[in-house]
């Protein structure tokens, strides 16, 4: 079990708390060596960890079809974005060790199971058509998520957040093309399209976590501006942006009760199934031993060669230090 | 097998889906030629195709199927960093293979494209040299054969910069700048795997003892690489050779590795005679293209 | 800037009892997005030595063309400014009205730079 090395911290002068919280209210950015409250370093890393896994996590289920894409231009545009969320997975956990947690620190709490990531991810890919949707849904979701996030108030969080947001434009376009392609396709490729829509639509909306009456850390966050806007929001507003994509190529939502309100010029949704989510959050989706064991067999595969390079710098600088 | 052209792409169908039709006449010899009426006695190697097709074709598979098998640890490699160091290899090499492709696909003028001669094609029709196809290993056996492919690479380009054929010479242009930077990172890792620990060392020494075989049909001279010369795309495959000798030796001396002796070569790729590993990568490769025949992606 | 602890690298946290694995250093990576700017922090990552951690920038940090150069330093071997330093260190520079242009009265009329 990975624990932090610190012991408990002394309790936070509250002089020191009313200043750093005029600083968030007046809407300046921390950085790492300035004063924080515990709580807030503890919260912050602990949601940067979260998301950083789930960078890492989410690239099993789409790495799961590289290999089998239909085109090479295909190819190449999946391993770019796979690679890319590689990219986001390391911006992230870079902004956690000017936290002062280090990355193998986190990889280990992912790796015994007890950090948590993105529940989409423990979903698996049947068929190419996830691709698409992966992108379109996922990446969407992930937009609207980051493109807040790049306004949160601890300063290497919000700017990883503005580099992903660029990159995430490509995976949610990349993912919208194959979708739209698909649905002008044969009646076999619409099919697979609509299946891909009808398993990704509701875990899709799951990914903006609980709502927000079942979100203990929420008013926290938003106060020290962790987070800039509450689950809720997030999930209409991209209920809101997704609908009319799905009509421009003619696919149906899996919901029965996807309503446009003209008075609240939203578009209203059916009740999201928590206890599928629950049973996913709590290790029991249909992926979760897969992905862990993928992650863990590339770490422990990897060891002997991240010894080995360690050792052969030490050797050199031993080498360089002799002559 | 016949191969019919469908929606831009071509499929090749097994001549037992006439079966049905043409058999019916009853018996077993009915349809077939009576011996005597044609000479039993064949070649015995099919005739090469157009070399500068074919020559291209080489080009192209090596990196396509490289490529691929690059691909395969994305997501799972040593590290977030080599995982997108290795990412970016991949890249360009299939990069590379859709360029070379096209290109193949416009000399030969049969209307096929990158995409219909990399998912239509079956295994006997690829010409890719027999290391590259060979799984993926260990991150030890997919460094050494990366290096051992970079070094070749380079000189390749270097020589094909010059080609008088200019859309190849484009292609080498932008192809020698990437396998540069390939060899660079690739030679580091041999030298870092092997001068590493003890572990390392061994992994790593046993790639090249297994890969060795390999290493001899990169040089091969046969009437596709005369062909090509005389089609304005001559590569000088001993020079080539010696001078790769070179940078192998010198990396694999800094890596404290020893090359192995009297290893008897093994070849074939060329011709489309592989080894059993092609014909699984291709089944995965194709299987999505393949399911519905005439479909765009 | 982030400030690092320096000397040795520290050790990841050990599972379960497993010998600890030793991380690779941290290090800091600035890119030069087009000739003539200056040079950017872009941020941070692991390698083993010098040319390793210019390698891993690239491919990190440049694989868009983000950058025709790059810097990478050690981590440990920033220096940063101590956030209670940060009155003492920086508002004297603050009140200094006659360091910036803006500070000199050009006659009416007279368009200047
Ligand atoms: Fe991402
Ligand atoms: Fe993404």
């Amino acid at each position: 079990m990975a624990t932090t090395k610190k012991s408990p911290p002394p309790a936070d002068d509250p002089a020191l708390v009313a200043a750093f919280e005029a600083r968030i209210a007046a809407g300046e950015s921390i950085e790492p060596k300035d004063w924080m409250p515990e709580r807030y370093r503890k919260q912050l890393t602990r949601m940067m960890a979260q998301h950083a896994h789930s960078e890492i996590v989410g690239m099993l289920p789409e790495g799961n079809w590289i290999t089998r894409a239909p085109s090479l231009r295909r190819k190449l545009s999946l391993i770019a974005k796979v690679q890319d969320e590689a990219g986001h997975g390391l911006y992230i956990y870079c902004g956690t060790e000017t936290l002062g947690v280090e990355r193998d620190e986190l990889v280990a709490q992912l790796h015994d199971g007890t950090a948590k990531y993105s529940s989409i991810f423990n979903y698996p890919t049947l068929s190419w058509a996830d691709m698409g949707v992966i992108g379109w849904f996922v990446d969407g979701a992930a937009i609207v998520n980051q493109t807040v996030l790049a306004k949160a108030s601890y300063g290497p969080y919000a700017r990883a957040m503005v580099r992903i947001c660029k990159e995430e434009n490509f995976h949610k376009r990349q993912g919208y093309e194959i979708c739209a392609t698909l649905a002008k396709g044969t009646p076999s490729q619409r099919a697979m399209l609509q299946d891909a829509i009808d398993r990704f639509w509701w875990p899709s909306l799951m990914m903006f976590g609980p709502s927000d009456k079942d979100s203990p850390n929420s008013a926290e966050l938003l106060k020290w501006r962790v987070k800039r806007k509450t689950n809720d929001e997030l999930r209409q507003r991209f209920v809101n942006l997704t609908v009319p994509q799905a009509q421009a190529i003619g696919v149906t939502l899996p919901d029965p009760d996807l309503t446009y309100n003209p008075e609240t010029k939203n578009w209203d949704f059916g009740e999201i199934d928590w206890d599928e989510f629950w049973q996913v959050v709590g290790g029991n989706g249909p992926c979760n031993k897969e992905r862990l064991a993928a992650r863990n067999a590339a770490h422990d595969e990897g060891a002997w060669v991240r010894e080995a390079a360690l050792a052969h710098a030490a050797k050199q600088r031993r080498g360089t230090e002799a002559a | 097998m016949t191969a019919k052209s469908v929606g831009g792409a071509r499929v090749e169908r097994a001549d037992e889906d006439d079966d049905g039709r043409d058999g019916e006449a009853g018996g077993v010899g009915a349809g077939f030629a009576k011996a005597g009426d044609f000479a039993v006695a064949g070649p015995r190697r099919a005739p090469f195709g157009d070399p500068l097709v074919e020559f291209l074709l080489r080009l192209g598979d090596d990196r396509l199927i490289l490529g691929h098998r690059l691909s395969e640890w994305c997501g799972h490699g040593p590290i977030l960093e080599e995982d997108i160091a290795t990412s970016n290899m991949a890249l360009d090499l299939i990069g590379q293979a859709a360029q070379l492709l096209r290109l193949a696909g416009e000399v030969e003028g049969k209307g096929r494209d990158e995409d219909a001669l990399a998912y239509f094609r079956d295994a006997v029709h690829f010409r890719n040299c027999l290391m590259v196809e060979q799984p993926k290993g260990d991150f030890g056996y997919t460094t050494m054969r990366q290096f051992l492919f970079d070094a070749y690479s380079v000189l390749l380009w270097e020589a094909l910069v010059g080609a008088s054929h200019e859309g190849l010479a484009a292609i080498a242009a932008k192809a020698l700048k990437e396998a540069k930077y390939h060899l660079r990172h690739s030679s580091e890792w041999v030298v870092r795997l092997g001068d590493g620990t003890e572990e390392s060392h061994a992994r790593i020494q046993r790639s090249l003892d297994e890969l060795w075989r390999f290493t001899g049909e990169l040089f091969e001279r046969d009437a596709v690489v005369e062909g090509a010369a005389r089609a304005g795309v001559a590569v000088d495959l001993e020079a080539l050779r010696s001078r790769w000798d070179a940078i192998v030796r010198d990396v694999i001396d800094r890596a404290t590795l020893t090359i192995p002796a009297d290893v008897v070569m093994q070849s074939g790729g060329r011709r489309g005679r592989h080894t059993e590993h092609l014909g699984h990568l291709l089944a995965t490769m194709q299987i999505v293209a393949r399911s519905h025949p005439g479909a765009k992606w | 800037m982030a400030a690092r602890a320096k000397g040795a690298p520290k050790r990841a946290a050990a599972t379960d009892g497993a010998a600890a694995e030793a991380a690779w250093p941290l290090w800091e990576v600035f890119t030069q997005g087009d000739q003539g700017k200056p040079f950017e922090h872009a941020g941070s990552l692991h390698a083993t030595d010098a040319e390793h951690a210019m390698q891993n920038a690239r491919d990190v940090y440049a694989r868009r063309g983000e950058a025709v150069n790059l810097w990478v330093v050690p981590s440990s071997a920033i220096i940063a400014s101590a956030p209670g330093d940060a009155g003492p260190f920086f508002d004297p520079g603050n009140d200094k009205a006659y360091r910036h242009p803006q500070f000199y009265k050009v006659p009416q009329g007279v368009r200047v730079f």
